[in-house]
């Protein structure tokens, strides 16, 4: 959606725009707060990245340096975490488009001549935001362990292997990822089959096309910019989450991602460079992903 | 962002639609012809609510769970967690609550405040460096939040800076300012340069004019942004924990208790909170919609 809103004012009518230096006034405060928290602290996570042990210090007492070394230590030991987080959240961004779409092609399409069964259902759509999102997690935990009501009914229903689990495994990563970032896809896909004129519908089953054809020719590449969009927005914080995995929520020790290891260096171990390194790297990724995606689906003027 | 990229959304997408309404072409009668959506699409949708509502109902049933010290077990029904919120822990639930609330309120002002004045320079004024300043606004929210958090704490660190209710404060505020730029650029952007033209001609001073013109109607869209700072501040984890020290914000408390059982309290508080989120969206929605009303009959 910030993507989405992002392409829709840049491509409004511009007034015309007037030199001013009011505009430096406006500015000035907002971009210096950004550029001292959000700019420099890269710059010092990529020198943090680079520094070695203190010869004298003790445990989390590093030295600048240019220990690029640090990089190829943390692939080493964590390489599972890295494919693992881009594994996870690529399912993760799959099944919510397609577990959202129908919800957002039904809000945007189907309930547009019902403005009030839309917005309810808009409403219900962001409902998850307004509990805690880490309740929410526990809560399927507790819904999904061994001993829940829906696990122990299952398995006397003989519907689940008696020796089947779920707590600690990667579905259930995969599927609190999936659950959290649900509304992250269905709003933008929501906005943009929402101002989708149905006229083109109506063209593709006048030319003899079945509806799937309709579907797959005219409304899909037609809420492309919703999807790019959606995706992304599903994916880059799913990339990084560590919450999801983490094994007092629906992780195990053979789930943790690349935010668990982050974590644990940065908070525990006090290994401040190999966090650093381990955050520079899935930074970089997801820019990389991110550029190649934008461009491969030819929505470039999103960003 | 945890969660949250939120209702920004929502609110911010629903501030911008309203002039979209006839950009779809008019809705001619189709021929009816019974296809597979006709049922197929409403059933699989009543499915995903109920399938998205399901962490929330539970949330909300276990807060009248009459459990001990950890909430897991349905062990009956009291309303005693309701009435005596605070007395589990010494009050360290409705600590965190009222951390959480400070940390939401302050960052939402500063952030609201430098946002619309960024958002009003980037729609009405030329300068240099545009798309510096749009990239510059944009990657915050195309960072992850562990990337964010890990860096402030890491230039906390170097700097020296203790961790406190100041450094989360500061970082609250940092990834807010985007999601209030986009937010209230729409509505700007959506302004009618002729309503400020009028005043311009009624001899209004620049001052008067955005005071009492351009200003109030800027209104909707930054309650929107500031709804949405707060809503992103007060449901943070990934950031805070990097950069709380030993403040300890609600979402914060649920982390740590997670490996011990959380006390229904926390359910009690997280389902209070849902209510009057809900209750505010709604009311948004009602007004809105009463308002397209008054100007549907006004114009018709």
């Amino acid at each position: 959606m910030a993507f989405a809103a992002f392409a829709t004012t840049e491509a409004q009518p511009q007034t015309t725009r007037r030199k001013s230096p009011i505009a430096l006034f406006l500015l000035l405060p907002g971009i210096l707060y950004l550029v001292l928290f959000f700019l420099t602290p890269l710059i010092s996570l990529i020198l943090t990245s680079l520094q070695a042990p203190s010869e004298f210090g003790d445990i989390g007492v590093y030295d600048y340096a240019f220990n690029w070394q640090n990089y190829v230590t943390v692939i080493q030991d964590y390489w599972p975490h890295i494919l693992r987080s881009f594994g996870y959240a690529l399912l993760a961004t799959v099944f919510a488009l397609l577990f959202s779409y129908p919800i957002a092609y039904f809000i945007g399409v189907k309930a547009r001549r019902r403005p009030l069964l839309q917005s309810l259902l808009l409403v219900l759509v962001i409902a998850p935001f307004f509990i805690s999102f880490l309740l929410r997690t526990l809560a399927w935990k507790q819904i999904l362990s061994d001993e829940s009501l829906i696990i122990t009914s299952l398995k006397a229903l003989s519907l689940l292997a008696p020796d089947a689990y779920f707590a600690g495994t990667p579905f259930a990563v995969v599927f609190g990822l999936t659950y959290n970032f649900i509304p992250f896809m269905t709003l933008p896909l929501y906005t943009t089959l929402e101002r989708l004129d149905t006229r083109y519908l109506e063209a593709g089953s006048d030319l003899y096309a079945n509806s799937f054809t309709v579907f797959r020719k005219v409304t899909i590449p037609l809420s492309m910019p919703g999807i790019v969009a959606g995706t992304l927005l599903t994916f880059i914080p799913a990339a990084g989450d560590y919450v999801n995995a983490s094994r007092d929520f629906l992780g195990g020790p053979d789930t943790q991602m690349m935010g668990n290891v982050i974590e644990a260096n940065f908070l525990v171990l006090l290994n401040y460079p190999a966090a650093a390194a381990l955050s520079i790297i899935l930074m970089a990724a997801i820019l990389v992903l991110v550029g190649v995606y934008v461009k491969r689906s030819g929505t470039e003027d999103l960003l | 962002m945890s969660g949250e990229v939120q209702a920004a959304a929502v609110l911010g997408g629903l501030t911008e639609s309203e002039e979209l309404e006839d950009r779809r072409g008019p809705q001619r009668p189709r021929r009816r012809r019974i296809g597979l959506g006709d049922w197929l699409l409403p059933v699989y949708v009543v499915l995903a609510f109920i399938f998205l509502l399901i962490p929330i109902a539970y949330t909300f049933v276990f807060s009248f769970n009459d459990s001990l010290k950890s909430n897991i077990a349905w062990r009956g029904f009291t309303f005693d967690k309701w009435l005596n919120v605070c007395n589990v822990e010494g009050g360290a639930v409705c600590e965190a609550f009222g951390n959480s609330i400070v940390i939401g309120l302050v960052s939402t002002v500063v952030a609201t405040t430098l946002g619309t004045m960024i958002a009003i320079a980037l729609v009405r004024y030329r300068f240099r460096a545009r798309s510096a300043i749009s990239l510059l606004l944009f990657l915050p929210m195309a960072t992850p939040e562990v990337v964010l958090g890990a860096g402030l704490a890491a230039q906390f660190l170097a700097v020296g800076v203790p961790k406190d209710m100041l450094t989360i404060i500061l970082a609250h505020t940092m990834f807010c300012i985007s999601f209030v730029v986009v937010t209230v650029k729409a509505r700007v952007a959506s302004l009618d340069p002729a309503l400020e033209e009028a005043g311009r001609d009624l001899y209004g001073s620049p001052r008067e004019v955005f005071w009492r013109i351009t200003f109030p109607l800027l209104t909707p869209g930054i309650m929107a942004a500031a709804l949405l700072s707060f809503a992103l501040s007060f449901d943070d984890f990934i950031i805070t924990n990097f950069n709380s020290g030993s403040v300890t914000t609600f979402p914060k408390y649920i982390y740590i208790s997670a490996s011990r059982g959380i006390p229904a309290e926390a359910n009690v508080i997280a389902s209070a909170v849902f209510l009057v989120a809900l209750a505010i969206v709604v009311i948004a929605q009602v007004s809105r919609a009463a308002r397209a009303k008054r100007l549907a009959a006004q114009m018709g």
